[in-house]
């Protein structure tokens, strides 16, 4: 059997092997055009190619070299900080700069190590009033700052 | 040179002493340490977060802003690793190992004021270089051609792979993966859209400040998260910052040999402060008399590396200003923010905007003077902030960051586009894939295309054209030796030594 020695080279190769492919592949909707007159397929199947063939190197190299151990991914920090990202992104127009903040502070709190809810919520106190004052007052930035029902 | 450079020089401060041109100098250097200084941030992420509050002003105004934010930060970096031993980047790692030791006895107070000068001094002299060598080099690329172009893009990006951390495999895969994300959007030749998959946001590209605000700051914030909370502030043992007579006797030599060294190695592509401080701080080492307390909080090893990264800070402009070529992945996100101001960064700048030019020069010795004004009074307010528990200041950053890429174009695509390259950033870091040269392809990638494009075009498809150019054949060839060399066994040892210490 076939030992992996080098997991983290392993995935990397991998991870390499299937940008380059998804380039080279996605470049075959274009126009190929020849050297001297490139089209729009031309540099991205060059450098697509050239990166599959490196992560494939990369990948064979995993069961030759030793490497280290990859740490397992934070499922639940990254739960939580791109889901407060994603609220306050797509939630900002709708419902306002206040709201949309608050949203952000409070879910992301959820990925410290400790949550205490009287410090979540003046944490969030000060931040609104700061933002309000500097992004939407000071640089005049055109957020709205309350629910569109509202206003 | 001498009338012609006194004029540069009287226009730059002309320039740089306009009030507001003053007031955002402030601004930039104050932010840049307030964020530089919170623990695990560096200038590239304090760059980042910030740039979106430059989009407003003039170009003039946002250069010399975010230079100030540049050198703020990298010097309140070097607060955070004398204090807490905690590098907000690569290159004030070395700052950590005496840095901390004088803190430890009790010599914090001393430490800072040394980084402070060493500092202030490398900055003024290589302003003046900056100054000095900026004209003749801007006058030869001048003359280059899209051969000259592509072939100096190979040579800066393979000088970016060889300082990598890691592997060297990996490091040439971010490139190119950076500069395939470069690609994406709309072919400026064909008008074709290539790779949006009818995603609207995507027809003007990848955007740069959603994905360096993704893989440096989302991410630093989850690595920071996913270690538990253990720092030992020397807040109270600060005590008085001036240095003794003898500190000065010891400190001054480094302080020289390190803006030398500094300055030198700043101008390389794929130099700047990282290679400065690590060199200069090896190089202290073997010629001090007191090498043997480096390590136990020795002097020099504060001044010598300080010195350097400030000295290479200052010249990694030089490529940035003269050639449009970023040296490193602050210089990628200045060319970015230049490219955002409608400025395309090049030779021609000096000629086009001297006032910009000029400007941004004087501009960065004032800055370094407010630095060493400012920061040293306000040392007790910084400390305070490295005080504050990390569980209130990441949803701090989150809202800045989370505002900042927002307003990039009102639309929650950029929020998306940095929580997708936050996760990915993390990743690549476990797989122990560095995204500095991710950035730097990304900024690159459609550059390449256009030079490789045109010089093609000229030699009717044939590539030999890249080599039968004689400047365009110097960067290449010079671009293999530098891959072979850290290829060669003895020195890929030596390199991984000097990262290991990361």
């Amino acid at each position: 059997m076939i030992k992996i020695k080098s997991p983290k080279d392993f995935w990397a190769g991998l991870m390499f092997i299937a940008f380059g492919l998804f380039f080279v592949i996605g470049a075959r909707n274009y126009n190929l055009g020849t050297a001297a007159r490139m089209g729009p397929a031309y540099f991205p199947t060059i450098l697509g190619g050239l990166m599959a063939v490196i992560g494939g190197i990369v990948f064979f190299r995993s069961f030759v070299a030793k490497g280290g151990k990859v740490s397992p991914i934070p499922l639940r920090l990254f739960f939580f900080i791109t889901l407060s990202l994603l609220l306050f992104g797509y939630l900002l127009e709708p419902i306002g700069l206040v709201l949309a903040l608050a949203l952000l502070i409070v879910v992301s709190a959820f990925a410290g190590h400790e949550f205490g809810l009287r410090e979540v919520l003046l944490l969030s106190v000060l931040l609104i009033i700061l933002s309000v004052l500097v992004f939407a007052k000071g640089l005049g930035l055109p957020f709205p700052l309350w629910p569109k029902f509202l206003g | 040179m001498g009338l012609q450079f006194l004029h540069n020089l009287s226009l730059g401060f002309g320039v740089a002493f306009q009030w507001l041109n003053l007031f955002y100098c402030l601004m930039g250097v104050l932010l840049g340490t307030l964020i530089g200084v919170l623990p695990g941030i560096g200038p590239v992420a304090t760059i980042a977060m910030l740039l979106p509050v430059t989009f407003s002003l003039s170009p003039t105004a946002a250069l010399i802003m975010l230079a100030g934010i540049y050198y703020g930060a990298q010097y309140g970096g070097s607060t955070t690793s004398i204090l807490i031993n905690i590098p907000g980047e690569a290159s004030s790692v070395v700052t950590c190992l005496d840095g901390y030791q004088m803190a430890r006895k009790g010599r914090a107070g001393p430490a800072l004021a040394t980084a402070a000068i060493g500092s202030f001094f490398a900055g003024c002299v290589s302003t003046v270089i900056l100054a000095m060598f900026a004209p003749p080099l801007a006058g030869i690329a001048l003359k280059f051609g899209p051969a000259e172009y592509f072939s100096l893009m190979v040579f800066g990006l393979a000088a970016a792979v060889v300082l990598a951390h890691g592997s060297l495999l990996k490091a040439i895969a971010m490139v190119l993966l950076g500069l395939l994300l470069g690609l994406v959007g709309t072919d400026t030749t064909s008008g074709t859209m290539r790779f949006t998959f009818g995603i609207f946001e995507l027809a003007d590209g990848v955007g740069f400040v959603g994905v360096a605000m993704g893989l440096f700051g989302i991410a630093e914030i989850v690595a920071n998260l996913e270690i538990k909370e253990r720092r030992e502030v020397f807040t109270s043992k600060v005590g008085r910052l001036m240095p003794s007579k003898e500190d000065f006797r010891r400190m001054w030599r480094p302080i020289l040999r390190g803006t030398a060294l500094g300055a030198g190695l700043g101008i390389l592509p794929g130099g700047g402060p990282l290679l400065a401080s690590f060199g200069a701080y090896a190089l202290e080492k073997k010629v001090s008399r007191y090498g043997h307390e480096f390590g136990q909080g020795a002097i020099e090893g504060v001044a010598a590396p300080e010195a350097a990264n400030n000295a290479g800070a200052q010249t990694s402009f030089i490529p940035l200003l003269t050639l449009g070529i970023p040296s490193n992945v602050v210089m990628a996100l200045m060319i970015g923010a230049m490219m955002i101001q409608g400025i395309i960064p090049g030779p021609k700048v000096m000629t086009e905007k001297p006032d910009l030019f000029w400007g941004l020069i004087a501009s960065m010795w004032i800055g370094n003077a407010m630095l060493v004004v400012l920061n040293l009074p306000l040392i007790g307010i910084w400390i305070r902030l490295l005080t504050v528990p990390y569980r209130f200041l990441y949803p701090s950053i989150l809202v800045f960051m989370a505002i900042g890429v927002y307003s990039l174009s009102n639309s929650p695509f950029d929020v998306l586009l940095m929580a997708v390259f936050g996760i990915l950033g993390h990743i690549f870091v476990k797989l122990e894939c560095e995204p500095a040269p991710l950035i730097l392809g990304l900024i690159l990638g459609p550059m390449m295309e256009e030079n490789l494009r045109r010089a093609l075009l000229l030699s009717r498809g044939d590539p030999i054209i890249l080599l039968t150019k004689p400047i365009s054949a110097g960067f290449l060839v010079a671009a293999i030796i530098l891959l072979g060399i850290v290829l060669a066994p003895a020195i890929r040892r030596k390199r991984e030594e000097v990262f290991v210490e990361d």
